[in-house]
């Protein structure tokens, strides 16, 4: 059995404000997350001595990771920046856990933020946008971010017959787990002939097909299992990881609609000795609606080119067979971008404690969380539980 | 204002240097025999170094596709088609579609390079829907 699996717990969890939060910067936002978690843990800041971000975009420092230690005055000796686009926050859960269990350090937080929203100008963001792709190979064709998502969507479409309709569902679902959750960005209902009504962005994606623009943070505490039994929050335990990947490029992905989150999410199931069946919920990266679509397939919960099907019968809604982003996701709670799926893991952690009020899945044990960076080019897992197993 | 223009360096110059002369170029490993895109100074998949620059055919078919609808830049007009063509020799790049409409554009149907100016100094491959062969690939 491998010496991840319910040996590291996650004690302290936080979120600051998101959505336009003008008057904090991304280096205050991280800061505010982390003092919100240490209350959460009960952990005083001396004690931490690991420590793990990621850079910001509107806030860049060349020692990210350092600078945040030191604004809190403290020398961790475990202390990093971590940069895999999307994937960043469950990638480095596998780091920070494999610290813990190696004696590496005894208290890590993870805490990410960003202000894209109020802390770039339109011109930062269009040549941050133009930055993504091969220099001479892509960029010079002039695609968009969603241009690289909608060139999966549309041969999902083409190889399985899938149909716009679904990908408005993931977006509809989304809003309407965020109808729940009053600290999510979006709130107002949609339907699907809102989102296939919504401004063209790149075929088939439509505006509503598309993720927010945040501000926000994030910060998490990860100890032992044996330090967590001592604390005050009931733990929330680490059981799966895994990680897939395949391509940078997405020119040069081997396969369009079947991505590495199927390896990253076989790791994750066998070292966690669960199954997809077994998951109460699931948070899966929604830069787009489409990755949604394919993580389904991919991690297991219906069969590859069933996505569709899935969405629309089984449901990923408020009461669905499988709740996926009941804070709202990237589609409607938040996205500061690389920090975004910080705020699927500490949702998850109050799904876990049975604290996620108005939006709390009934008896939830088990979660899956899934990332993925760059076009579907590198993924990552995580599966969390109540007990240790 | 300019469009994007590809980062410059000695493969790339190379392949550039095809495209003005009316070549798209692919690198051909003399040890395992594939061609590959883009140029490397090995060969991904055996890693030798034996390799040749090959004037590829021209003619691929569209992988995938999108309609972009908002540009990355005034330099861009939309809407412009961004493709993914897999070539007939066997990589796949990324382009754009050319001279015809939007809704013309479908996964699979086949293309042939014509080369655009993307500056004074800069060629690069686009491709045309290939109405010889229709949609029989």
């Amino acid at each position: 059995m491998s010496l991840l699996r319910g040996n590291v717990a996650i004690v302290g969890a936080a979120d600051t404000r998101v959505g336009v939060v003008p008057d904090r910067t991304a280096t205050e936002l991280c800061i505010e997350s982390i003092l919100l978690a240490l209350t959460d843990a009960g952990i005083n800041k001396d004690e931490v001595d690991g420590l793990v971000t990621c850079n910001s975009m509107a806030q860049p420092m060349l020692y990210h990771a350092e600078a945040i230690a030191e604004y809190l005055n403290i020398a961790p000796r475990y202390c990093f920046a971590a940069g895999a686009g999307g994937g960043t926050t469950f990638a480095v859960l596998q780091h920070a856990a494999s610290a813990i269990v190696t004696g590496m350090a005894d208290v890590v937080v993870i805490a990410m933020a960003d202000s894209l929203r109020s802390g770039l100008t339109r011109d930062q963001a269009m040549l941050m946008q133009s930055s993504t792709g091969h220099p001479q190979y892509e960029q010079p064709y002039g695609p968009t971010v969603p241009a690289y998502y909608a060139l999966i969507a549309q041969a999902h479409m083409a190889r399985y017959g899938t149909r716009p309709e679904h990908f408005a569902e993931i977006a509809v679902a989304c809003r309407a787990h965020a109808t729940r959750n009053p600290a999510a960005q979006m709130r107002d209902p949609i339907s699907v002939d809102d989102v296939l009504n919504s401004r063209m962005i790149a075929d088939p994606l439509h505006l509503l097909d598309c993720s927010l623009v945040s501000d926000g943070g994030a910060a998490i505490i990860l100890v032992s299992a044996e330090r967590a039994r001592d604390l005050p929050q009931p733990p929330v335990y680490v059981l799966g990881m895994g990680e897939g990947h395949g391509h940078e490029h997405i020119s040069q992905a081997r396969d369009l609609t079947t991505s590495t989150a199927r390896e990253s999410g076989q790791g994750a199931y066998a070292m966690a000795g669960l199954r997809p069946a077994d998951m109460d919920f699931a948070q899966l990266y929604d830069c787009f609606t489409p990755t949604v679509l394919v993580e389904l397939e991919d991690l297991g919960f219906c069969a590859k080119g069933e996505g569709g099907a899935f969405v629309t019968d089984a449901g990923i809604g408020p009461g669905g067979q499988l709740p996926v982003n009941t804070h709202g996701g990237l589609l409607s709670h938040c996205h500061p971008g690389n920090p975004g799926s910080m705020f699927a893991l500490t949702e998850s952690v109050w799904q876990l404690r049975g604290t996620a009020g108005e939006r709390q899945v009934t008896n939830a044990r088990y979660g899956l969380l899934h990332a993925q960076g760059g076009i579907m080019s590198s993924h990552s897992t995580l599966i969390l539980g109540r007990e240790p197993r | 204002m300019e469009r994007i223009q590809p980062a410059s360096g000695a493969l790339a110059d190379a392949y550039i240097a095809g495209c003005r002369v009316g070549e798209l170029r692919l690198q051909r490993c003399g040890s395992c025999g594939i061609y590959q895109f883009y140029p490397r100074i090995i060969c991904g998949n055996c890693l030798s170094d034996e390799l040749e620059w090959s004037a590829a055919s021209g003619r691929g078919e569209i992988r995938s596709f999108t309609v972009v609808r908002r540009p990355i830049s005034k330099a861009y007009e939309a809407p412009y088609v961004v493709a993914l063509i897999k070539l007939e020799e066997g990589p796949t790049l990324m382009s754009h579609i050319v001279d015809c409409v939007p809704e013309a554009v479908a996964v699979g149907l086949p293309v042939q390079v014509k080369f655009a100016a993307w500056s004074e100094n800069v060629t690069l491959p686009v491709f045309t829907l290939d109405s010889q062969r229709g949609s029989s690939s």
